[in-house]
């Protein structure tokens, strides 16, 4: 499981967690979160996001 | 060149500019594009300047790309280190100094400007406020081996920075005029979880007084402060606020109020002009953060391809990055009844109206996990 940020905001999308709000459940790799997804933050595109270690 | 085959010009290459061009290209490909910046045209984001010891990066490191990646990447062509003096919206020109450049659209993204502090003394030259990457690099390059950093201001920026230099080992003193650290943006109650968070890392805080006087001292600087006191220190961030840049909107006769005027559609008060992000007043509403300008970029895309579309503002939550106690807050648009829980660094204050609906949010701590969920309750600002 691999942790995503948003290179404009830095809020961080953690595959383990997903983001059930948004409708992407627990464990929801970042290769299947939809295209259209928007951070919840800033409002930017899924390609603004890069794969991060923490 | 006539007016038909002109290019788009942007003017500005921040967020607002690169994001607009982005969005454009998914749904127009081929139509010219001119930008222009006053600066080297890099990419970056202007939210992150304010994380750079948190994230371990200085001023180089928070470039994603150069002017010319972003020229190839957009198929644009950008103008670096080009300032535009003078728009004549009737023949459809932009100016740069005696050269005039047609366009057949216009656009706005030249941003929003630091309030500049008005401080005496002989050492106004350490004193900075931070704008864009470039004044991040000449902050950073003479903080460099410095420790101690004085900040002006308790807003968004001024806590940011305060939190970021603090885990960059560096001793912080926040002088504002508020009672309370992020005044206009929190209750109080919210407001001080905050503010002790940052105490616990060792942040000094002067609440009430402003900054009257900077002098060079033996070793650092001396700032006078309108209370009589005085604090030494080695160099100041000013961070006392943001306002829409109007200048040139104001000398090209479009209507401006806190920003420069457009509609939903992001159209100004003249026909083929438009303006998006910091410098932008829609509707009404001046808001200087990513989401909305995302919004904006998003619809003004569709309208330059020829689909004229209108932008809708949803909820729009505004984030504080300061990691030892983060915040989160939708400022309520009208007032109502805070009820307000806390623990300790962790405060849920909602804001609802008589009939118990929720006009708005601040949440700080562990609470902001309850943000997503709390959108969902929230009117949006317009549709």
């Amino acid at each position: 499981m691999k942790k995503w940020e948003c290179v404009v905001c830095g809020w961080v999308y953690d595959e383990e967690e997903g983001c059930p709000e948004e409708g992407l459940a627990p464990g929801t790799a970042w290769a299947d979160v939809p295209d259209d997804f928007i951070c919840p933050d800033c409002g930017v595109g899924k390609d603004d996001f890069e794969m991060v270690e923490i | 060149m006539s007016q038909a085959n002109a290019p788009v010009i942007v003017i500005g290459t921040g967020l607002a500019g690169y994001n607009l061009i982005k969005e454009l290209r998914k749904q127009d490909a081929e139509t010219p594009v001119l930008m222009i910046t006053a600066d080297d045209g890099r990419n970056y984001s202007k939210p992150m300047l304010s994380t750079g010891f948190t994230k371990g990066k200085g001023a180089s490191d928070l470039a994603m790309a150069d002017a010319g990646k972003m020229a190839e990447q957009l198929n644009v062509t950008i103008r670096t280190n080009t300032r535009v003096t003078g728009i004549d919206a009737a023949g459809h020109n932009v100016f740069v100094g005696e050269e005039p450049i047609a366009y057949s659209k216009l656009v706005l993204a030249w941003g929003a400007e630091p309030v500049a502090a008005r401080i005496e003394g002989d050492a106004g030259e350490h004193v900075f406020a931070i704008n864009d990457l470039q004044d991040y690099a000449n902050f950073r390059a003479e903080l460099d081996g410095k420790k101690r950093v004085l900040v002006m201001g308790a807003g968004l920026i001024g806590c940011e920075y305060a939190n970021d230099l603090t885990n960059g080992e560096h001793n912080v003193e926040v002088v504002a005029p508020s009672s309370q650290i992020l005044p206009n943006l929190l209750p109080e109650q919210a407001a001080n979880a905050v503010q002790q968070g940052l105490e616990g890392l060792g942040v000094k805080f002067h609440l009430g007084p402003l900054v009257t006087r900077v002098n060079q001292a033996q070793k650092g600087l001396i700032a006078d402060l309108s209370n009589g006191e005085q604090i030494e220190t080695d160099i100041i961030v000013s961070a006392i606020g943001l306002r829409p840049r109007l200048d040139l909107a104001v000398k090209a006769g479009l209507q401006v109020n806190q920003g420069i005027c457009v509609d939903r559609t992001l159209q100004t008060s003249e026909d083929d002009i438009y303006a998006l992000g910091d410098c932008a007043e829609v509707d009404g509403k001046v808001l200087l953060y990513v989401m909305p300008l995302m919004a904006s970029a998003r619809a003004l895309a569709k309208t330059l391809a020829g689909n004229v579309t209108e932008v809708a503002y949803g909820v729009m939550p505004v984030a504080v990055k300061t990691p030892v106690v983060p915040v989160v807050v939708s400022p309520p648009a009208k007032d109502g009844e805070w009820v307000i829980e806390s623990n300790g660094a962790d405060v849920k204050a909602l804001c609802r109206d008589d009939a118990g609906e929720l006009l708005g949010y601040a949440l700080t701590g562990a609470c902001v996990a309850d943000k997503l969920a709390l959108n969902k309750e929230l009117p949006a600002i317009f549709k």
